[in-house]
């Protein structure tokens, strides 16, 4: 037990090696930074891309290690692009409002500034009056707050009711995706104080940093993506190695022993749910700047669902598949969707993937959770060569026991 | 000489139609109010009007009408009057009033038309109702009826009373009594008779009363100096600051009402000051310290000083002119007594309204429970039987929408494509579940996780490729005429048939959920493989076949539902989806397992849906978040369920 966090899990260095050669070399092709080989629409896509592994990573430890499949992450991933969208859409109308009432002849009283930004920001909505969840929206150190605030405390009230009365498995799965529809459609109404359906806008310029072309801020978003996904990911591989870890697997695994043992299922429970929201918010403020625009869609239970479908096909219970699923579906869905892929004709009918590609990611997912349940990040044990032993049965995947197959449950 | 006797005859008979024109006695009584009527004012014509009408001249009617419409001509050289009719540019064709007998061509230039203004017209037309309303012909009083209904002037009192007394029809009297009643309480000649109607009215849900009531308490907003004034019906005192009615709209009614000199608003002072700067300056205020509204209420106070803008109340002057008055609301009509009985006539009409509201609230949230209900009863199989939890439930309940959307293009007659689709609907969407079960489930029976999970998959591609097949736009799928329409019980209560269709077809599908379950091998073997599947296959059973067909049955009741969402929502591909989430939390609320818990959870869902959107009518989104979260907290309260499985049979 002397060797060092680091030794015990050498997958950790391999990790930030590859995202640090990665950041370089992205670094060095962009617009910015050099030769220009990638534009910087792609270095955004890929900032995003990153933020989307780090609420992946939030997910793998709440489902993968704990075995809460939570439909609802994304709904914090969300809530945390709403409060940093807030402050950004707040000072940026705070600058121009401020740039057009310096022409008056009289100089404005901060009320009027105020109410301009009101009006500016609510008339899509019919309305002027700030509503009280703007009450911080003028100071980025409390939206920053906020970020990690509300999704956190939503995760805790949510969670301790839910855990408390022990709702497991699937009910809890269909009670998160309940929590995230009532959230979605809160924020649809126009009266919910964030704009309804039309969502926050224009997040991508930076109030301050007017002056700086798209070229460089897109290149800091993908290095303050990356260095929060190394960060996420040190965090997470600490959480799970050592007795918490081992902790938070006999959950998984069996909670009714666990709890047999005398450990505060509970407690456990609440603690990695709330922290995985933590981290999908901060996810969601990193990512949403990038993307330039929220609106209630994006926290939509499909969204949540996807980000399941991401880890399961990148392979749960392992850190780095997570991050391999999330990475490879949304960068292939985005190249799917984006009518890039040539389509194929059959003759009597032509398969267009922007509407086929749907069809194509779900009957793989179905296929994924058939026959590999390990996902893309089951190919990395042929390669260390640890493989589990053959008991000629089905594996029952990591929620039901790493080692346990088949024979077990009959 | 035949010739010529025949045209003295013709003379002979103009001069006796010429005679007659000038003594009937409709001629007599035009001519006496001659004066009148060429003056055709809308202040003096009524004595005129009301002599024809009251004359009881067979032709007064006609008269009437002709006048109303500008058929009515006067000779200017005797002034006898005519109806005439326009030949050509400068002829007319002469018609006697009394007698309707053509009278012979002349030209134009001796006559006058008669064209009475809209506001003599409105007062003819107004007697004209009485001859309506004792019109021989039914349809003619109908029409009259409902044009009193349309717009009720207080001509139409009279007219309505003599018609009551004499009418035949027992229908029709009935309804010239009620107008009778609601023309009282608005033109009734004496508060008595007046409160009387009122009071008649009590407990009567109808519009038209309430139409009649509502102007009798409309109000306006008064402002006085001193006291209210005597003889002012009062609804209530206004104190300014209340939550209604604050301290600025207090003074901009008194501004309104000249009682105080105007303030000037921010905008306005801030304009006012823009247009005073001078060297930078503003009433001696550097314009770069206007920043606050203080700097301005100075800035301003000096320029009213000397005397270049007007000077604007201040705050003191402001409170003080608050206090010198008093405010109220006021009555238009005048008598205490009347506002008093039609207030106490309205609030038992409201009550009444209320309830009828309530019991229509009701079979609102039952048809919701009962769509619900059909959404989550193959849920019921499927998963609360089974245990499997098919996210794609909602997109089998798509399928059968969509089957029948399907049936209706290829089968026009809607009544025999629909009694098509549902067995068809059942067969596709049977056919899919038990291919889903074969091909994916049932490797995954002990992972329910990924049952979630990949039933999620088959749900997203099933979805895309709807879009694919149907497009994106919504289908419409028509229900037979028979289904058109609703059941009206009252002005407020009333259910359309295709919602009674709807709550029998969930009834129809209790009953065979039932029956299946309790009645039938499948149900016994059903319950024994989901109880101890390697004890019921030692007893003899499949447990591979059961499993499939009970999923093949709750697959195939979920299209049924679809086809009977799809008759009264929109088929789109995403139909399902709006589904699933409730299906399952009615599942999930009624308790898992029981058919009765599903059922008590739909009504519960069902009219906490429906009560929820009562409080809050304008949105229906809120109803559905509050609802939500209501669910997320009652399970709090029962994790298992209305109706909880103890025992045995409860699993785990």
């Amino acid at each position: 037990m002397t060797r060092s966090f680091l030794a015990r899990n050498p997958s950790v260095l391999i990790f930030i090696a590859c995202l640090a050669l990665f950041t370089l070399a992205v670094t060095l092709m962009s617009e910015a930074g050099g030769s220009g080989a990638i534009s910087t629409s792609f270095v955004k896509t890929l900032g995003k891309t990153l933020c989307l592994c780090l609420v992946a990573l939030a997910m793998d430890l709440v489902w993968g290690y704990t075995g809460i499949l939570s439909l609802g992450h994304m709904a914090f991933f969300g809530l945390g692009g709403y409060m940093i969208g807030m402050w950004l859409m707040y000072a940026r109308t705070e600058t121009i409002v401020t740039a057009s009432m310096s022409n008056a002849a009289i100089p404005p009283t901060d009320q009027e500034i105020v109410d301009a930004i009101g009006t500016q920001i609510f008339g899509v909505v019919g309305g002027s009056e700030f509503p009280p969840v703007w009450a911080f929206a003028d100071s980025l150190w409390m939206q920053l707050a906020l970020v990690v605030l509300v999704p956190g405390l939503l995760a805790l009230v949510f969670g301790w009711l839910a855990f408390r009365s022990r709702v497991t498995g699937v009910y809890l799965s269909i009670l998160t995706q309940a929590m995230t529809l009532a959230l979605a459609l809160y924020l649809f109404q126009n009266d919910s104080g964030l704009r309804g359906n039309n969502g926050l806008s224009g997040l991508q310029n930076i109030p301050g940093l007017t002056g700086m072309p798209q070229s460089v801020l897109s290149l800091w978003f993908f290095w303050a993506s990356a260095f929060a996904l190394g960060a996420g990911y040190l965090l997470c591989a600490w959480v799970v190695s050592g007795k918490f870890g081992s902790v938070i697997r006999g959950i998984r695994d069996d909670e009714a022993r666990v709890r047999f043992l005398g450990y505060s299922v509970e407690g456990y429970k609440l603690f990695v749910f709330t922290l995985t929201a933590v981290i999908a918010g901060i996810a969601g403020a990193l990512y949403y700047p990038q993307a330039g625009i929220i609106n209630p869609a994006e926290i939509a239970p499909i969204a949540s669902i996807y980000l399941a479908v991401w880890v399961a096909i990148g392979g749960r219970g392992r850190l780095y598949g997570a991050v391999i699923g999330a990475a490879f579906v949304s960068l292939l869905s985005t190249w799917f969707t984006g009518g890039q892929v040539p389509s194929v004709p059959l003759g009597f009918y032509t398969v267009d993937w922007v509407d086929w590609w749907q069809v194509l990611l779900g009957l793989s997912f179905v296929l994924v959770t058939l026959f590999a349940p390990q996902g893309i990040g089951g190919l990395f044990d042929l390669v260390t060569g640890r493989r589990p032993p053959d008991r000629h049965g089905a594996d029952l995947g990591p929620d039901k026991g790493s080692f346990r197959e088949r024979e077990a449950e009959q | 000489m035949t010739k010529y006797l025949l045209a003295a005859l013709a003379a002979c008979m103009l001069c006796v139609g010429m005679a007659a024109a000038q003594d009937s006695p409709i001629q007599t009584l035009l001519q006496e109010n001659r004066e009148l009527i060429e003056k055709s004012s809308r202040r003096t014509i009524g004595p005129a009007i009301d002599a024809l009408r009251d004359s009881g001249l067979p032709a007064a009617e006609t008269v009437l009408e002709k006048w109303r419409d500008k058929d009515l001509w006067q000779r200017e050289s005797d002034g006898l009057f005519f109806f005439a009719e326009k030949i050509d540019r400068d002829t007319l064709q002469l018609i006697d009033i009394a007698t309707g007998d053509p009278l012979g061509e002349v030209p134009d230039d001796d006559m006058d038309q008669l064209k009475p203004n809209s506001g003599v017209r409105g007062m003819i037309a107004a007697a004209l109702v009485q001859f309506q309303l004792q019109s021989p012909e039914r349809r003619k009083r109908i029409a009259a009826l409902n044009s009193i209904q349309r717009d009720p002037e207080p001509e139409h009192l009279d007219a309505l009373r003599a018609a009551v007394e004499d009418e035949p029809d027992a229908t029709i009297r009935t309804r010239e009594e009620r107008l009778l009643r609601l023309l009282t309480i608005s033109y009734g000649a004496s508060e008595e008779t007046r409160i009387e109607a009122i009071r008649s009215f009590s407990g009567d849900t109808g519009v038209d009363v309430r139409a009649a009531l509502n102007p009798l308490l409309a109000t306006s907003r008064q402002a006085a100096e001193g006291d209210i004034p005597e003889g002012e019906n009062v609804a209530r005192k206004l104190r300014p600051g209340q939550e209604d009615f604050t301290k600025e709209d207090a003074y901009s009614l008194l501004v309104s009402k000249d009682l105080a000199p105007a303030r000037i608003s921010r905008a306005d002072k801030r304009a006012a000051l823009e247009a005073n700067i001078a060297d930078g300056q503003v009433g001696g205020v550097p314009v770069e310290h206007l920043n606050t509204e203080a700097a301005r209420e100075r800035a301003y106070a000096s320029l009213a000083e000397a005397g270049t803008v007007p000077p604007t109340a201040t705050e003191a002057e402001f409170e003080a002119a608050l206090d010198a008055h008093v405010f109220y609301d006021r009555y238009a009509e005048l008598s205490e007594a009347v506002t008093d009985a039609a207030r106490g006539t309205l609030t038992s009409i409201t009550t009444r309204v209320g309830l009828s509201q309530a019991l229509d609230l009701s079979l609102d949230a039952l048809s919701l429970a009962s769509i619900y209900f059909l959404a989550a009863i193959g849920l019921a199989i499927t998963f609360g039987v089974m245990g499997v939890i098919n996210m794609a439930h909602g997109e089998f309940i798509m399928m059968g929408a969509y089957t029948g959307y399907v049936v209706q293009q290829l089968v026009p007659d809607y009544t025999i494509s629909i009694i098509i689709a549902l067995p068809l609907a059942f067969a596709v969407t049977f056919a899919a579940g038990v291919a889903m079960e074969r091909l994916v489930i049932r490797w995954l029976y002990s992972r329910p996780l990924e049952t979630l999970l990949a039933t999620f998959g088959i749900s997203i591609a099933l979805q895309q490729l709807a879009k694919n097949i149907f497009g994106t736009q919504a289908r419409p799928l028509t229900s037979p005429d028979w289904l058109d329409g609703a059941l009206v019980l009252s002005d407020v209560v009333s259910i359309s048939y295709i919602r009674i269709a709807i709550f029998v077809l969930a009834l129809v599908f209790l009953a065979i959920f039932l029956f299946i379950m309790r009645r039938t091998r499948l149900g016994l073997e059903l319950r024994a493989v989901t109880q101890n599947p390697r004890m019921a296959a030692s007893m003899g059973i499949n447990p591979d076949r059961i499993n499939m067909l009970a999923f093949g049955l709750g697959s195939g009741i979920a299209g049924i539902a679809g086809v009977a969402i799809g008759l009264y929502a929109k088929v789109t591909s995403e139909l399902g989806q709006d589904y699933i989430v409730q299906s399952f939390m009615t599942v999930v609320v009624g308790g898992v397992g029981n058919i009765w818990g599903t059922l008590l959870g739909a009504t519960m869902i069902g009219f906490l849906q429906k009560g929820i959107e009562w409080l809050n009518p304008s949105n229906t989104l809120a109803a559905q978040t509050y609802m939500i979260i209501f669910i997320i907290i009652f399970i709090q309260f029962r994790p298992r369920g209305i109706i909880a499985l103890k025992g045995r049979a409860a699993g785990d």
